[in-house]
Formats: C-alpha cells, sequence, structure tokens
C-alpha cells in the first residue's frame, strides 16, 4: 500500500508493505497519485497541462520519472503486496513465550489524581502493597515461562511503586542471584510521581534501572490542576527539583518524562517546550485514557486542534535540534533502518501472551490498564494462565484482526493499535479507537517527516544518506544491500 | 532518479526471513503505557 502526504515542505511517500519512504517534488508526488489510476500518456497529458508553465517539465521528463516509478515497483519499493496476512496469526500462535510482567508492587498512591485509570492506583479494588513472596514468585513465573528468551522486563509500577521501596529493592537484588543461575537478563523500568525520590532512590534506580519514568505533566499550572496530593495541594514544585536532580545524576542512562494531556490543555505541546525549557531531554507525552463523561476526555472538537499540535512539535523539534538544542520525544523515535521486523510490527506489544500484568496478590492480567476488570483476570502466578479464551482472544489481535484495518497505511507501525484503548472505547479488544487512529496516524507522518528532513539536513552537509534505486545501503537491519 | 530520492529503510519483506526472534522491547514497557505504537521500538536481533 502506498501512502503520500505533504508536511512541512516535504512530500513523502510511504510504501508500507516494504518500509521504503521516498521523498519526491510535486512531479513524481502526482506521478506516483495516478500511476494506478490512469494510462502513461493519460498521466503524461494530465501532468503536461497541469505544470505548462514549469520549463523543466516535459514529455520525456515525465516518461523518464514513470519510468523511474516503474522501476522502483518492480524492485519492491512501491505497492509492495500485503504478503504478511498469514503470518501474523502462524506468528502469535507459535509464540507461547513471556517476556515482560508489569508488576504492580504498590496499588496504592500518595497523589490523588483525578484522571487516573488506575482510579488513585487501587484499579477499583482494594489499597495493597505486593511482598516479596509474591514478587519472587512473579519472577520465577516469568523466567519459568522465558523459553529461550534472554532479555526480560519487569516495570516496577502501581499505584506509586516508590510506596514499596525496599520490596523493590530486595527483589532487584533477589533477580541479580537469579540472572546467575538462569543464564537471564533482566531489565528494570519504575515509573513515579517522583513524590518520594531521595537520593538512595537515584542512586539505586541509576545502578540497577535501565529505564525510569517520570510522570510530569508540564507547565505547573497544568500539572497542578490535577496532579495534586489529598489535601489537594499540587505537586510540581515538589517534584520538578527532584525529577531534575535524578536525571542530571542519570547520566546516560534512560529515562522519560512523561506526561498527559486533557481536553483541559490540548495546547500541549506548551507543556512540552516547557519539560524541555526545565532541562530535560527525553520526553513523553500522552492523551488521556478516560470516559467520555469525564470532564478531562478529548473531545471531537479537539481532534484538529491535536493534529495541528504536533505538527507545530514536529517543526519546533527540527528547529531545536539545528540550533544544538533537541530533544527527543518518545512517539517520534522511529527507526527507518534499525526498526522492529515483520514479525513484531504485526503483533504489535504483546499484551495477554508475551506481556501480562501482576497485581500485589499475584493474579494476572493482560496488561495493567485490564487491571480490576473481572472479566479480563487470566489466571495467577502459580496457576499460570487458566483463563485460555481470554488469552487466545489477545493472542488473535494483531494489525490483521480487524477489517476496519485492512485498508489503513499505517496498521504495520500500530500493529493494530491498542486493546486496552479499543475495549475501552468500543467495549471489545477487537474494536478500532478511531480516535486514537486519527492521533497515531499523525504522529507517524510527523515522525517519517523528522527523519526526512534530517536526512536532507545531513545530504546538505555533504553526507551521502539518501540512497536512489540502484546505490546500496549498508546501514539496513537486514545487513545486505537494499538491492 | 531527479524527481525522487528513497531514505535508506529496513526492507520489510527481507525481514521475514532474518526477523521474529523476540529478543525486542515490549511496546508498552517503556514510556507511554497508555498507547501502542511499535514503530519506535529497536531491532535487538544479535544474530541478523
Amino acid at each position: 500500500m502506498v501512502h503520500q502526504y505533504k508536511l512541512n515542505g516535504y512530500n513523502i511517500v510511504l510504501d508500507t508493505c516494504s518500509g521504503s519512504v521516498h521523498l519526491v517534488d510535486d512531479v513524481a508526488y502526482d506521478v506516483i497519485a495516478l500511476y494506478k489510476e490512469k494510462s502513461r500518456e493519460e498521466i503524461v497529458q494530465e501532468l503536461l497541462a497541469k505544470y505548462a508553465d514549469r520549463p523543466d517539465v516535459t514529455a520525456a521528463d515525465l516518461n523518464q520519472c514513470l519510468d523511474d516509478v516503474a522501476s522502483l515497483e518492480a524492485a519492491g519499493k512501491l505497492w509492495t503486496p500485503d504478503v504478511y496476512e498469514n503470518m501474523a496469526f502462524d506468528f502469535k500462535n507459535r509464540n507461547h513465550v513471556i517476556k515482560a510482567l508489569c508488576l504492580h508492587v504498590a496499588h496504592t498512591c500518595n497523589l490523588n489524581c483525578s484522571y487516573c485509570f488506575a482510579a488513585q492506583g487501587r484499579y477499583q479494588g482494594e489499597r495493597a502493597l505486593m511482598s516479596l513472596d509474591v514478587g519472587k514468585r512473579a519472577m520465577e513465573f516469568l523466567i519459568e515461562h522465558s523459553g529461550t528468551r534472554h532479555n526480560l522486563e519487569v516495570d516496577f509500577f502501581g499505584g506509586e511503586p516508590l510506596m514499596n521501596w525496599q520490596m523493590v529493592k530486595d527483589l532487584v537484588a533477589y533477580c541479580r542471584q537469579r540472572e546467575k543461575e538462569t543464564g537471564k537478563n533482566f531489565r528494570f523500568t519504575l515509573t513515579t510521581n517522583g513524590m518520594l525520590i531521595d537520593d538512595d532512590v537515584i542512586d539505586f534506580c541509576n545502578k540497577e534501572m535501565s529505564n525510569v519514568v517520570l510522570s510530569l505533566d508540564g507547565r505547573k499550572e497544568v500539572h497542578d490542576r490535577l496532579r495534586v496530593d489529598y489535601a489537594g495541594n499540587g505537586s510540581y514544585d515538589r517534584i520538578v527539583p527532584k525529577f531534575q536532580k535524578f536525571v542530571k545524576a542519570r547520566g546516560d542512562k534512560n529515562y522519560y518524562i512523561r506526561g498527559t494531556y486533557t481536553h483541559a490543555n490540548t495546547d500541549f505541546t506548551n507543556d512540552i517546550f516547557h519539560m524541555a525549557d526545565l532541562g530535560f531531554t527525553e520526553l513523553s507525552m500522552e492523551p488521556v485514557v478516560s470516559k467520555p463523561d469525564d470532564p478531562c476526555a478529548l473531545t471531537k472538537e479537539d481532534l484538529p486542534v491535536l493534529l495541528d499540535q504536533y505538527e507545530l512539535l514536529a517543526k519546533e523539534m527540527l528547529r531545536r535540534d539545528r540550533e544544538g538544542r533537541g530533544f527527543t520525544f518518545y512517539h517520534y523515535m522511529i527507526d527507518l533502518t534499525g526498526g522492529p521486523c515483520i514479525y513484531k510490527r504485526i503483533s504489535g506489544c504483546g499484551s495477554g501472551t508475551e506481556y501480562m500484568a501482576v497485581t500485589p496478590w499475584g493474579d494476572l492480567y493482560p496488561c495493567h490498564q485490564f487491571v480490576g476488570d473481572p472479566k479480563y483476570l487470566l489466571g495467577d502466578i502459580w496457576k499460570g494462565v487458566t483463563n485460555t479464551a481470554v488469552q487466545d482472544e489477545f493472542r488473535h489481535c494483531n494489525a490483521y484482526a480487524r477489517p476496519e484495518c485492512k485498508d489503513c497505511w499505517a496498521k504495520l507501525y500500530c500493529s493494530g493499535g491498542c486493546a486496552a484503548n479499543a475495549y475501552h472505547a468500543t467495549g471489545s479488544i477487537r474494536g478500532v479507537y478511531e480516535y486514537g487512529c486519527e492521533l497515531f496516524k499523525k504522529r507517524i507522518e510527523c515522525a517519517i517527516m523528522i527523519k526526512v528532513a534530517e536526512n536532507q539536513d545531513r545530504a546538505a552537509k555533504g553526507e551521502e544518506v539518501p540512497i536512489q534505486l540502484g546505490g546500496t545501503c549498508t546501514a539496513c537491519a537486514d545487513g545486505e544491500a537494499c538491492e | 532518479m531527479e524527481r525522487i530520492k528513497t531514505i535508506a529503510t529496513r526492507d520489510l519483506t527481507k525481514s521475514v526471513q532474518t526477523g521474529g526472534c523476540g529478543e525486542c522491547q515490549t511496546s508498552c514497557q517503556s514510556a507511554c503505557k497508555t498507547s501502542c505504537g511499535v514503530a519506535n521500538q529497536k531491532c535487538e536481533n544479535t544474530n541478523k
């Protein structure tokens, strides 16, 4: 499938099934748009008329461009056939490995954020802390089900995981011992609101956590509107200095400052820029997950504003990058040469199959967003998955599971989208959260535009980064020439 | 090609043969926690 769009002065053509990205001029853009609709002669005549004031656009030139397009199609870089549908089913069916757990070490929180999808950390249930014994058993469950997979991922999540800090430290020590005995490699992450960060947390996390996710919504007035303690006081002034100290001490280890935007701050780029101005460079900002009648919920009228915001963000990021003060935005990180293989692109996040959430008392759910919903209880860490009917539902979630996605150019970038978002929007994990789709597609368009722009910037400096048909690309993750 | 530049990308059709090791990070684990996108995940196949 071919997707064409114009953004920030660039004409971009994506061939979604090969992953090819082409930067074209206006004439080639039109040639490609017409190529499957009209005959060669009709295209030449139509474009000669359209570009009558352009002396460089001749019949010979247009025929050359048509030949180039034909060559790209023959080389599998335009209109590459979609042959992946059956692979999606097979891949998930043969893959029974669990490789990541979201460990809910604390179903309680020291903040009282009204938009929290986890209902102030309690997930519609009782407040609870995970015991070290439950944590150890969860790690054994993960090891037992990880097959030959080397890297195992564990996210300390909540609620607020620092409210069960000693258990986190003890469990990490346990896993380091188990690494020696099993040959596995644990990668830990921690998601925190920051309230309990101290020197001990900073030192330990910077030694042991491969990534930390630090929750900040942006500008003080935005952050403090929703991220308040139980007395109603905003948390911005208490957490920002801690985050700055934490990140400074972290060196080159991964972190994200992660925010949530709502109906109240549809100008969320100002919050991202505020994060950057605070000195943070690894940034993430997510649309709120809420019920439609929640005052925080994003509205239909918000959508065009949000789409504009993503474009504005991309352009500003390029500008800042050229000025030497760039930052990373999670959703614009796209690795065109070393990114995911087709299997990953089809199978998605792995919720309910290779990724699960564990509650403080050891119950298993498909992911953290389903915790507390009895329909989605999968089993527990002692007996394993017993609700195989629900797991099968998740096993069949992939880029080809939804008829609505059949003709969508973005399906190999989103893998069919988030099952939890689909469920909350439509009542079915195989539904389509169309609002999220619109945001996602815009983000991918922006992400690829940034890559194209960076590519052009490097080319302007004399680096031979763009390739043309007949050239070879040693950067390819498949390790061979593109031709 | 005067009017078309092809940017270097991973060829997904070739990754049918070389991909599928499953060592890559779980998408939601890294930062978002409330949406799914695999495009920004890095390939961690050491034998590709």
